[in-house]
């Protein structure tokens, strides 16, 4: 039918698994917003949500790395964490094969995408899925684009992935739903966790919130981690996004939490 | 030598409940699977984060060894700034460290 959400979200496994660090105030903000998000998100309707994340080697390294995947299971398993670690609780997560499928083969008409009849989710999609689905009910299709390990995709690469999905999700008869993960800046799981460049985040969601598609892609990977860090490079899910949506963005929250150690944001996008 | 086959060590064992038990009865014999200099292996079998994050290893991927090492966050920090104090700075990847030894960023 057509996209009819599109959101970007934190996904930094410390929002669950260090939870009780963060302030009273911070948290109730955060998790807030992500229970504001996950009522407009069923207020639209769904069939399927596709979760474009910034995976972190749970399921693709550098022996064959794909710039861009899509899953196309029937179940996905996750969180690929200790759910002690990271207090959220395994689950079987449905997929939908069929749905997948459609959608791949619409995308592939302009970008080459990976896809994946197995999938493990890690914090990237699990700790989204704890706030946006907690019964898990939801049908999930989940997407990567590589973040992690350079080479990384162009900025405009991402932005044409972003497309296709839009151009997919107006291809099937269902209601799609994105939503995309990422941090701004932040050196995550480094001795510099907690860094936060709020002027520089807050820039990008200047960029963001107006979909100034120039602007957007106006980020050379040495700048982003000098400025943003390696956590940085996650800007793509969020270009993605903003490409699929081509509206202009509501941010609902945005805090640098240092114990999170990212600058949790919540934001929503008009699509037209 | 091979950060890549250093990674991929703890990638399979980030993943796999099998070779996270074959780690725990025997980690220097989990090793002999990857070819490693003497220096990474030990770093393993010793569960030396600190040497690790300096071999450069990806904090996304050290971050689930830390944890099945049963560190706790601060800790598993700590370790990190230790090892770039005891063995110099981070010698490859992109995770080097970007603040002063001491400085807790998060307060952890």
């Amino acid at each position: 039918m057509t996209l009819v959400f599109t959101g970007v979200c934190s996904h930094a496994p410390g929002i669950t698994g260090r939870s009780e660090r963060a302030t009273q105030a911070q948290r109730d903000g955060l998790y807030g917003a992500f229970a504001e998000m996950r009522v407009a998100l069923e207020a639209t309707k769904p069939d399927a949500i596709i979760l474009l994340a910034a995976e972190h080697f749970a399921n693709f390294f550098m022996n064959n790395m794909p710039a861009y995947a899509l899953g196309m299971g029937a179940v996905y398993e996750g969180p690929i964490e200790d759910p002690e670690w990271l207090r959220i609780p395994k689950r079987m997560a449905k997929g939908d094969p069929d749905l997948s499928l459609r959608i791949i083969k619409e995308m592939l008409n302009s970008v080459d995408v990976a896809y994946c009849e197995e999938w493990q989710f890690d914090h990237g999609i699990m700790v989204p899925l704890h706030f946006l689905d907690p019964n898990n009910e939801l049908t999930i299709i989940p997407g990567n684009i590589n973040c992690q390990g350079p080479p990384l995709t162009p900025l405009h690469r991402a932005w044409a992935f972003g497309e296709a999905i839009r151009r997919a999700a107006d291809a099937v008869p269902e209601r799609i739903a994105l939503v995309a993960t990422g941090g701004i800046s932040h050196w995550p799981a480094t001795p510099d966790s907690g860094r936060i460049n709020e002027d520089w985040d807050r820039d990008f969601l200047d960029r963001w919130l107006a979909n100034d598609k120039d602007r957007l892609l106006d980020y050379t990977d040495a700048a982003t981690y000098a400025e943003g860090g390696q956590g940085g490079f996650e800007i793509r899910t969020f270009i993605a996004a903003a490409a699929a949506a081509g509206g202009r963005g509501t941010l609902h929250f945005y805090e640098p939490i240092p114990i999170f150690a990212v600058g949790c944001t919540v934001a929503t996008m008009e699509i037209v | 030598m091979s950060l890549y086959t250093l990674s991929k060590l703890l990638y399979t064992l980030n993943r796999d409940d099998g070779a996270k038990a074959r780690f725990k009865a025997d980690a220097h014999a989990f090793t002999q699977d990857f070819v490693l200099t003497d220096e990474e292996r030990q770093a393993i079998v010793n569960r030396d984060i600190g040497l690790l994050y300096v071999l450069g290893v990806n904090g996304q991927i050290l971050m689930h060894f830390g944890a099945l090492c049963g560190l706790e966050w601060s800790d598993y920090l700590q370790r990190m700034r230790d090892g770039v104090k005891d063995h110099g700075p981070v010698r490859a990847g992109i995770y080097a460290m970007t603040t002063g030894i001491d400085e807790k960023v998060a307060g952890a």
